[in-house]
């Protein structure tokens, strides 16, 4: 009986050492398998295929005024955005000026927008009823002086296409 | 005063005490493990958090209820919708408004990928803890189709800030269910090569089972929930126990195993991104039309307590609001899972090997802002 036991773990100590050494040319072969599968590339080659990379659609880069042609933006300094910024990342600066029927109007002056606080939670954009802002597809922002950050967004000369009265 | 191992009478010279963290690589984060040696024996754990504390809590109080929201991505910022969907559930009760058909399925969704998302980085994470460092590789690969997913509809990729009190920021991109499928597909065929790589592996089983071993009682008593919780056999899964969004209309199974070692944690895990495929599929053909958000004039929760829980890839988060009656809450308060499961450490690591405390802190699956806040 003894020498039963003893071939039987002698048996199972063989057998330990087979299930060990199976599993690992198992997961051997997953491995060894992507060396010569074709076409299962899923890495890129980063700064040099900055040209090609496009960001999706949706994609939140920087905060944008959106400028047309004529360098206009819509505008009008009802201050929604920067009330909605948990972080206080915008600033809206408007100046008075003599409207043509006399009188004072708002217009925009400096659309600041502070990227080092900016969480990109989004909630400026949809909080605007004259769909002025959007994100952009920029997605590079390191820099190496903080200041640089903090951005004008009215691009210089323009001009708003609905004044407030 | 806190109390430290350093003020404990060390009577045995041959005791050290090691600091493991804050910036140990796996510690997945700025964690403390004060750690007493015997030898190579741990004797026993004191963790230290608070390395991340940015006072969520309070910087709640001050923001409105949809200003909010993205503090909740920071805390646990791998189950990023989760968190937030939390929050909204909890305001959306104190506010007594339900939301459509639409916004439940897209909301429970997105939960699910996350989850996905969440047990992939942490089944490459637990693997390179262990030495496997191929397994890092696998589990982004696969995990990098989700937030692509994430990416094409809400435009970032880890923190979303997507599900907000009453709907959703905006609706699905039109690919979106195409990409699910593909993914579902896709992804089927991958799990098993997981098993292949990590699961079979003689050094790996060895390495894992019986160690880390924490009874029912004892993760009922510390409070340990989600996937580490079941591993133990703790019936504990919120989307069984209390379903909430579109998680009455679908089939699936809590996944359980009572042997509660690390093995067992990790089987928990591997099973549950079945299930979540599972869910999926159920999910995405079935989406509903409605209004993607209510159109409500201020979202201000009437005067009192609120509490709602839900099922992270952690465990039971909980969010309990105290309103008066003003646009931000006078109290915040997050019961995050992380930090009742990191506590059990002491007790279960105690009496193994320092190399076996990182494949039990690794099976946790510990997410150190979260216990911080």
């Amino acid at each position: 009986m003894a020498l039963l036991k003893t071939i039987k773990e002698v048996g199972n100590y063989f057998n330990e050492i087979y299930d060990g050494v199976a599993s690992l040319v198992r997961g051997m072969k997953v491995t060894g398998g992507y060396f010569i599968k074709r076409g299962q590339i899923v890495t890129q080659k980063y700064p040099e295929n900055r040209a090609t990379l496009k960001m999706f659609d949706n994609f939140k880069g920087e905060l944008q005024l959106i400028h047309d042609e004529n360098n206009q933006h819509s505008c009008n300094v009802c201050n929604t955005c920067a009330r909605k910024c948990p972080n206080g990342s915008i600033e809206v600066i408007y100046k008075k000026v003599e409207g043509a029927d006399g009188r004072s109007k708002k217009i925009l002056d400096k659309y600041i927008y502070h990227l080092e606080t900016c969480s990109f939670c989004g909630l400026c954009v949809p909080a605007c009823d004259e769909h002025a802002l959007r994100f952009d597809q920029e997605f590079e922002h390191a820099v190496f002086d903080k200041s640089k950050l903090t951005k004008v967004l009215n691009k210089p000369g323009s001009t708003c296409k609905v004044v407030k009265e | 005063m806190e109390e430290t191992l350093m003020d404990i009478d060390l009577k045995d010279k041959e005791e050290y005490i090691v600091n493991m963290g804050p910036q140990h690589p796996s510690t997945h984060g700025v964690l403390r493990f004060e750690t007493c040696l015997q030898g190579e024996k741990v004797k026993y754990i004191i963790p230290h958090c608070g390395y991340i504390h940015r006072g969520i809590e309070k910087m709640c109080e001050k923001l409105t209820y949809p200003q909010l929201l993205h503090l909740t991505d920071r805390m646990d910022y791998l189950s990023a919708h989760i968190n937030n969907e939390a929050v909204s559930l909890c305001v959306e009760n104190a506010m007594g408004i339900e939301v459509s058909d639409r916004v439940k399925y897209i909301r429970t969704i997105f939960a699910e990928l996350t989850r996905i998302a969440s047990h992939q980085l942490w089944w490459s994470a637990f693997g390179m803890d262990l030495g496997a460092l191929t397994t890092f590789f696998y589990g982004l690969r696969d995990r990098e189709k989700i937030l692509d997913i994430f990416e094409e509809t809400t435009g970032t990729r880890l923190i979303q800030s997507f599900i907000t009190p009453g709907g959703l920021m905006a609706d699905v991109h039109p690919n979106f269910q195409r990409r699910i499928k593909e993914f579902i597909t896709y992804f089927r065929k991958k799990l098993p090569e997981y098993d292949q790589l990590l699961t079979g592996n003689i050094i790996f089983r060895e390495r894992t089972k019986g160690i880390g071993v924490m009874s029912k009682e004892l993760a009922i008593d510390y409070g340990v929930t989600g996937p580490s919780g079941r591993g133990s056999g703790f019936h504990c899964d919120i989307r069984k126990i209390a379903p909430y969004s579109a998680y009455p209309f679908v089939k699936f199974n809590e996944i359980i195993f009572p042997e509660g070692d690390t093995y067992a944690r990790y089987l928990v895990r591997m099973k549950e991104m079945w299930e979540s495929l599972n869910v999926l599929e159920q999910l995405v053909d079935n989406i509903p039309q409605g209004q993607i958000m209510l159109e409500l004039k201020a979202i201000k929760a009437p005067k009192g307590e609120y509490y709602q829980r839900v099922e992270t890839a952690r465990g039971e988060l909980g969010v309990y609001i105290v309103s008066d009656g003003g646009p931000s809450p006078a109290r915040m308060k997050f019961r995050t899972p992380n930090f009742s499961n990191l506590f059990i450490i002491n007790k279960i690591a105690s009496g193994h090997k320092i190399a076996d405390l990182v494949a039990i802190s690794g099976s946790l699956d510990l997410v150190i802002p979260d216990i911080d806040r």
